[in-house]
């Protein structure tokens, strides 16, 4: 939970102008120390949207949302949430969000009653009776010292602290990790009934990319501190395919293909993941006197692996 | 309405439902007249996003299997069950490739599966007698 200072007790939302894009950051950069952790990001997400943020860890997805948060300032480039700057004017933007990361920083000495009374302080917007319907769904027992909560429980207080006030922009930080199937699923239902309410958004990062796939508008791929794809999965889905050739003539490595991500196979038959279209390939292969015997599009999961496969060789075990 | 999803078929989600609704109509299942959820109670039911289920009940409108009414909702239309009959051969045509496919790998020639199909349709009538073993040399 980031609380805003406690200057928000003042400054109720004024009806923000809808600008396109609730998220804009563009041209930003950050380094720590020697290691560029973002490079040049540019990233916007519409008011509406559900955007899914996946990637490798140490990819930079936190370092993004962080940004998002006004926690790092922008070394290059801009940042602007609802249109303002949320290290210039965090009260503003804070309200406005709803924020969930893995291990959510609950105050563990107080009550799940009085922990929602300090959140209900902080924001205008809090709605109690949603609150009260949100910790009944959630079966929190109002009496219990947060610190002595399941890890699956101090994730659905967390969850509940982040949306009873109704936040525009739900922001989760693989909200899911480490936590059991019916936690997941809470957080899950909260994401589609946070985009069900109209013109509300939410972007989250997370690894299961299955679950990713159910909920996104759009999807963005980021890699070594860039943005690899940023698309609706059909649109993602139309840049990649795994194609099974079959060879005139067997090989001991994979036929020189340009696109390919990896390979496997061996003699006559390989089987390549292109960053290409599935024409593109066939394009390729028709300037040889090989053969396409078989195709399929690919789902992120497999998308994520053949990229990690493509910069890590050795280490990704076939 | 009983919907399975599956994450790793390579089948868009919303064409997955779109498919099992065609196959619900099909099999009588749902009849003409049944409303269909409302987007936003299936969206919460499948856990995905209510775009996919909005995508999905479009497709079917464009089809005819489904109508808008103006009291909102969305229904199986009449027309919807006229093509029940053209959506349960379509079904069983896709799975007669299959089987043709794959018979045409193991090398069993047409006439032998056409005799094959007509033995074992014997044998779902009388269930009382055995079927006969169709092991072949």
């Amino acid at each position: 939970m980031v609380a805003p200072h406690a200057a928000v007790l003042d400054a109720a939302p004024e009806p923000v102008e809808r600008t396109r894009h609730v998220v804009e950051i563009r041209g930003v950069s950050r380094r720590f120390g020697g290691k560029l952790a973002l490079d040049n990001i540019s990233l916007c997400v519409p008011a509406g949207v559900v955007l899914g943020l996946v990637g490798e860890n140490g990819a930079g997805k936190t370092t993004l949302i962080r940004h998002v948060l006004g926690l790092l300032k922008a070394q290059t480039g801009s940042v602007r949430v609802f249109g303002h700057d949320p290290v210039l004017d965090p009260v503003r933007v804070l309200s406005q969000i709803g924020y969930l990361c893995e291990e959510p920083d609950l105050p563990g000495w107080m009550r799940v009653h009085e922990m929602l009374r300090y959140v209900a302080a902080l924001y205008p917007t809090w709605d109690p009776a949603y609150a009260e319907q949100l910790r009944r769904d959630f079966a929190l027992d109002s009496q219990m010292k947060v610190k002595h909560l399941s890890k699956g429980q101090r994730a659905r207080a967390g969850l509940l602290a982040a949306l009873a006030y109704r936040p525009d922009l739900l922001l989760l930080d693989e909200p899911s990790s480490g936590l059991d199937p019916i936690v997941r699923r809470d957080i899950l239902g909260a994401i589609i009934r946070t985009i069900a309410d109209q013109g509300r958004t939410v972007l989250f990062s997370s690894h299961l990319l299955s679950e990713v796939e159910r909920v996104s508008d759009r999807i963005a791929m980021i890699k070594s501190g860039r943005v690899l794809f940023c698309d609706t999965l059909d649109g993602i889905r139309d840049r990649y395919c795994r194609v099974t050739l079959r060879l005139d003539e067997p090989r001991a490595s994979p036929p020189p293909l340009p696109g390919a991500l990896s390979w496997e196979g061996s003699g006559r038959e390989w089987t390549g993941v292109f960053q290409s279209s599935l024409e593109e390939v066939r394009a390729e292969v028709a300037l040889t006197n090989d053969q396409v015997v078989e195709e399929f599009p690919l789902n992120l999961d497999e998308i994520f692996v053949a990229h990690a496969r493509a910069s890590h060789p050795a280490e990704v075990n076939r | 309405m009983q919907l399975h999803l599956s994450n790793s078929n390579g089948v868009p989600i919303y064409l997955q439902i779109v498919n099992q609704v065609k196959y619900l109509v099909a099999s009588g299942r749902l009849g003409e007249g049944d409303e269909l959820p409302p987007i936003r109670v299936l969206a919460e039911k499948l856990l995905i996003n209510p775009n996919t289920v909005a995508r999905a009940y479009r497709e079917l409108e464009l089809e005819g299997v489904v109508e808008k009414r103006r009291t909102a909702g969305t229904y199986v239309s009449g027309a919807g069950s006229r093509l029940a009959k053209r959506e349960r051969l379509r079904i069983l045509t896709e799975r007669i490739d299959a089987l043709l496919a794959e018979s045409r790998q193991m090398d069993i020639d047409l006439d032998d599966l056409v005799e094959l199909v007509r033995r074992r349709d014997a044998a779902m009538r009388s269930p009382a007698v055995p079927a006969p073993s169709t092991r072949k040399g």
